[in-house]
């Protein structure tokens, strides 16, 4: 590393650097490009470092809720309304690996692929896997890569469980929840996570039964945040739509350009990632991933895991002796 | 990529094949149906698959299997495996592979068996 060359697996470089031509939007080098991203290639670094003076332009909304309210579909329908604006867009959509096998089926494209030829639009399929680098790191990158390439507006979609996701939407500009009527209870399960993040709730499938008891919980659920109720703070709107119909999917977007504006507004002006809190919270993270990605690796390499491992299997220590040996004398390195 | 060309509107094929993928550790893109050969090779070349699995009931896998793997090949992108499955004639198979298709598996073929071969034939490109 070090040289400066941004040298990851990318195929067809055989002319310009990788980095020209994401910016100059070429489909094949961006899709391999976040491949190397998910692998967690080191090669990858040095292009986004590259790509790095050119992001910062698009205008990212995380959209997450629970399995089958219609996110996909609500998306759809937002690129939809973004092309007919002319605005283009790229998709990252997040579905869950197994965690018995590591496999996934990535299904979200299954609702948007009406767009697939169009040439405005890239849509990439992403699963959780659950690597060390962590899922918000290399969803942020990839978003990092469609900005770079001039996409107006990135669209990240996640099942909106576990902590991961809630930090991958967090990284956004703005978050739309989507629930469904009668998920009274499941609004309640995750009020603590995922509804504090939200600027925007979206009450999806509203011709069904229950559609005004689900907006006035969460309507009691806002109200209860007295954060929101402070002079001149976003207050999230509750929105009704029926994606599938297309219904409420203007007025959703609308409201994303109201909050948007707000943003703006609040921070003078300064691109939201180059705000010093979100600067703070990325670098820390970036940090934090990449001391234990090495360390930990180590550990693996030189076999000292699983031999502490066999020792508590075999009764011979356990694991809080175990993880003092494992890390301690690591610690005492780096100190000098 | 599981990907559905042409009309027929049965997907459960195409579904189970997914989920034994899944089950073998793959990343499985699952586009729908009704899918243009077109609109595969695009979604396959965004998402940077290393293989594509066809499902075809309807008869019209002679035009669809070729014209993917036709396609592939004018964006350069034809380092992706494309095989085929669902109801094809034998007849038709040697004519098939001939047209740059990997393999075709035909009804009665054990999931293990694709998945094993998927495993031996294609590597990360």
């Amino acid at each position: 590393m070090g040289g400066g060359e941004c040298e990851a697996q990318v195929r067809h470089n055989n002319m310009d650097s990788v980095t020209e031509k994401v910016v100059a939007g070429d489909i094949r080098t961006v899709a391999r490009l976040i491949r190397d991203i998910d692998d967690g290639m080191p090669e990858v670094r040095e292009c986004l470092k590259a790509l790095y003076p050119h992001t910062g332009k698009a205008y990212v909304i995380g959209i997450t809720g629970a399995p089958g309210v219609g996110k996909s579909t609500l998306v759809d329908q937002m690129i939809g309304h973004l092309r007919k604006k002319e605005k283009t867009v790229g998709v990252l959509a997040v579905d869950p690996t197994s965690p018995f096998t590591g496999g996934a089926i990535l299904g979200d494209r299954v609702r948007m692929q009406r767009h697939s030829m169009d040439q405005g639009v890239f849509i990439r399929s992403l699963a959780t896997r659950g690597h060390f680098g962590g899922l918000t790191q290399s969803t942020r990158s990839a978003i990092d890569v469609l900005d770079a390439m001039g996409k107006d507006y990135i669209i990240v979609e996640t099942v909106g469980v576990g902590q991961d996701e809630v930090d991958v939407v967090r990284t956004t500009h703005t978050t739309v929840i989507v629930v469904i009527p009668g998920m009274g209870d499941d609004i309640q399960a995750i009020k603590a996570g995922i509804l504090e993040v939200g600027d925007i709730f979206v009450i999806n499938k509203a011709d069904r039964e229950g559609t005004d008891k689900t907006l006035s919980d969460l309507r009691l659920m806002i109200n209860m945040d007295q954060r929101k109720y402070e002079e001149g703070r976003w207050k999230p709107p509750i929105l009704k739509a029926e994606a599938v119909f297309d219904n409420g999917v203007v007025e959703i977007l609308d409201e994303i350009e109201k909050h948007g504006k707000y943003l703006m507004e609040a921070t003078g002006g300064l691109p939201f990632r180059r705000r010093k809190e979100k600067v703070r919270e990325e670098l820390a993270e970036m940090v934090k991933n990449r001391l234990i990605q090495g360390a930990f690796e180590e550990l693996l390499k030189t076999g000292e895991f699983e031999e502490a491992v066999n020792s508590i299997v075999n009764g011979e220590t356990d694991p809080y002796t175990a993880c003092d040996n494992l890390i301690l004398p690591k610690l005492g390195f780096s100190n000098g | 990529m599981v990907a559905k060309p042409g009309l027929d509107g049965h997907d459960r094929g195409a579904r189970i094949i997914a989920r034994a993928y899944r089950d073998a550790g793959f990343e499985v893109v699952y586009t729908g149906l009704h899918q243009t050969p077109e609109e595969i090779v695009e979604a396959a070349i965004q998402e940077d698959v290393d293989m594509i699995g066809l499902s075809s009931l309807a008869g019209a896998h002679n035009y669809l299997f070729p014209r993917t793997v036709e396609l592939l090949r004018e964006r350069g992108a034809d380092d992706i495996v494309v095989c085929g499955g669902g109801i094809i004639p034998d007849d038709d198979i040697t004519g098939l592979k001939k047209a740059g298709i990997a393999e075709i598996f035909t009804p009665g073929t054990a999931l293990d068996d694709i998945v094993k071969w998927v495993e031996v034939n294609v590597k990360p490109r």
